[in-house]
């Protein structure tokens, strides 16, 4: 499947500045991998030891949290517009 | 009066210096402001503050504020009054109501929020300000801009209350209603605020506006006599609130300006969109995003940002999360307006109905001193009332008339009485 990837400012210094990518994958786990070999920097900020999906980043796929569509089990459709969006949080203990 | 504070990674600690900025750029966390606390304890203590004027800069000390900041307008310092009528229906004793809905300029506790957030823009050299809103920050950043003389873009969900609306729109602000929920407005606005060199007070300016939300917890101590209460009933919906309040206590605990207390912190949320009171209850420590269908609709934040810091304030206090329905919140929009001649909105609603479920649950003792915060204003969702009070027939300019309609008054139930 052939997605459309667009990354947050806040990672474009992880991606030599580049703001959207053209994906070849079929769930998010290949989705991740796929950008994993594109961009090695980006890898650890995405998801963290265990292989999570960082906490403060939310993902959509054509404006809906991939959670409402079966988060890791959602099948990309050809032409799925992908978003990487940090979560905006104040933080504090 | 200004004192020396940066922005600090929430999980890495990296130090980023001030700018407008919300995400640490290395491991994607949340970032917040950090103060010199050592060179704060020897220049602030109750005193000085007691002399200042009554509003939210009386703090200045403790907010991220630009050295050449001079505030155009006294937001805070609402009423924290006790609250014995409520109590009684509740069975409470020590009962107070931090009352924001009487917050100045525009009647809920966004007004110190977004007080912190301009003084901000203004030294970032924005001329325009932004805001995702669930109607109550539209208010406020419409407002507050208006007077500071920035300009406004105003992002809101479409099915938004026509009160917060015109209440936007009154002041001038550019207002963009969103063919969807508050969480695609806020999605949208994370990639607007990455296109347009704007001030969004909730987005890269986010970490000093979350600190105008301590000043409630100031208040709250300064105004028990510079004394903890024993717990705090807050609603939520990005759940940012609740852990500022924490965090003023911590403040004041680490600056010794209030005795060291263990707060339980518990929070209040709509059952129609009720993320973080379900992960509380479930004992979860992660969210699970849901759709929101309430009639809370300030407090409809389905993906709230700082729900798993909200968790965690809240469970290690010892503290619990609760949710009402929507009759439950109606209901208890009108039990405080009887029992203490206060009128919220929705969202104050959600908290006494909460309150009332954690007494009956017995997690909240009757003796503990606990306060409600009342956030926002109910002549804004004055729709939620709709069907509620019965339009009475006019009557004659006539004695008579009115004896006649005074007899039959006496003889109905009490709620068409109060409608009288």
């Amino acid at each position: 499947m052939s997605i459309r990837v667009q990354i947050p400012s806040a990672l474009r210094r992880h991606t030599a500045g580049i703001g959207h990518v053209e994906c070849c994958a079929s769930n998010l786990g290949e989705l991740f991998s796929a950008l994993d070999e594109k961009f090695p920097d980006l890898k650890p900020h995405l998801r963290d030891e265990a292989g999570q999906v960082r906490r403060f980043l939310n993902i959509y796929v054509n404006e809906e949290d991939i959670r409402f569509l079966g988060g890791p089990s959602y099948a990309f459709q050809d032409g799925d517009e992908v978003l990487l969006v940090p979560s905006i949080a104040g933080g504090c203990n | 009066m200004s004192t020396s504070y940066e922005l600090r990674c929430r999980e890495c600690g990296k130090l980023w210096g001030n700018q407008p900025r919300s995400i640490c750029e290395d491991c994607f966390s949340p970032l917040e402001v950090t103060y010199d606390y050592d060179s704060l304890r020897a220049r602030i203590s109750r005193e000085q503050i007691a002399q200042r004027p009554p509003n939210m800069w009386r703090y200045a000390e403790l907010l991220p504020l630009p050295k050449d900041f001079h505030p155009s307008l006294p937001a805070g310092f609402t009423p924290l009054i006790s609250a014995p009528h409520l109590g009684k229906q509740l069975g409470a004793k020590r009962l107070c109501i931090k009352n924001d809905a009487v917050c100045l300029p525009t009647l809920s506790f966004k007004d110190r929020v977004v007080a912190v957030a301009l003084a901000n823009a203004r030294s970032f050299g924005f001329d325009t300000v932004a805001c995702s809103s669930t109607g109550n920050l539209a208010n406020a950043v419409a407002a507050q801009a208006a007077r500071d003389g920035f300009k406004a873009w105003i992002f809101i969900p479409a099915d938004l209350e026509p009160a917060k609306v015109l209440g936007t729109q009154v002041y001038g602000a550019k207002l963009v209603r969103i063919a969807g929920s508050y969480d695609q407005v806020n999605r949208l606005c994370s990639q607007i605020a990455d296109e347009h060199r704007w001030g969004f007070v909730n987005v890269n300016l986010r970490p000093y506006y979350a600190e105008g939300s301590k000043t409630v917890g100031f208040e709250i101590a300064e105004q028990l006599g510079w004394r903890l209460p024993d717990n705090v009933v807050v609603p939520m919906a990005g759940g940012s609130l609740i852990t500022k309040i924490k965090k003023a206590f911590d403040e004041l605990i680490t600056l010794d300006l209030v005795e060291k207390k263990q707060v339980k912190f518990f929070g209040a949320q709509a059952t129609g969109c009720s993320p973080i009171s379900t992960a509380v209850k479930a004992a979860q420590e992660e969210i699970l995003p849901q759709r929101p269908s309430t009639i809370a609709r300030s407090l409809a934040i389905g993906n709230p940002a700082d729900g798993h810091y909200a968790i965690r304030a809240i469970t290690r206090s010892g503290g619990w999360s609760e949710d009402v329905s929507d009759p439950e919140i109606v209901e208890s929009i009108q039990l405080l307006a009887e029992t203490e001649g206060i009128f919220t909105e929705t969202a104050g609603g959600v908290t006494v109905g909460t309150a009332r479920k954690l007494y009956r649950q017995g997690r909240i003792a009757p003796d503990e001193t606990t306060v409600l915060c009342i956030t926002g204003n109910g002549l804004k969702t004055t729709d939620a009332l709709v069907g509620q009070y019965e339009a009475e027939e006019p009557i004659a300019p006539k004695i008579t008339a009115f004896e006649n309609f005074l007899q039959n008054a006496l003889e109905v139930p009490a709620p068409l009485e109060a409608s009288a």
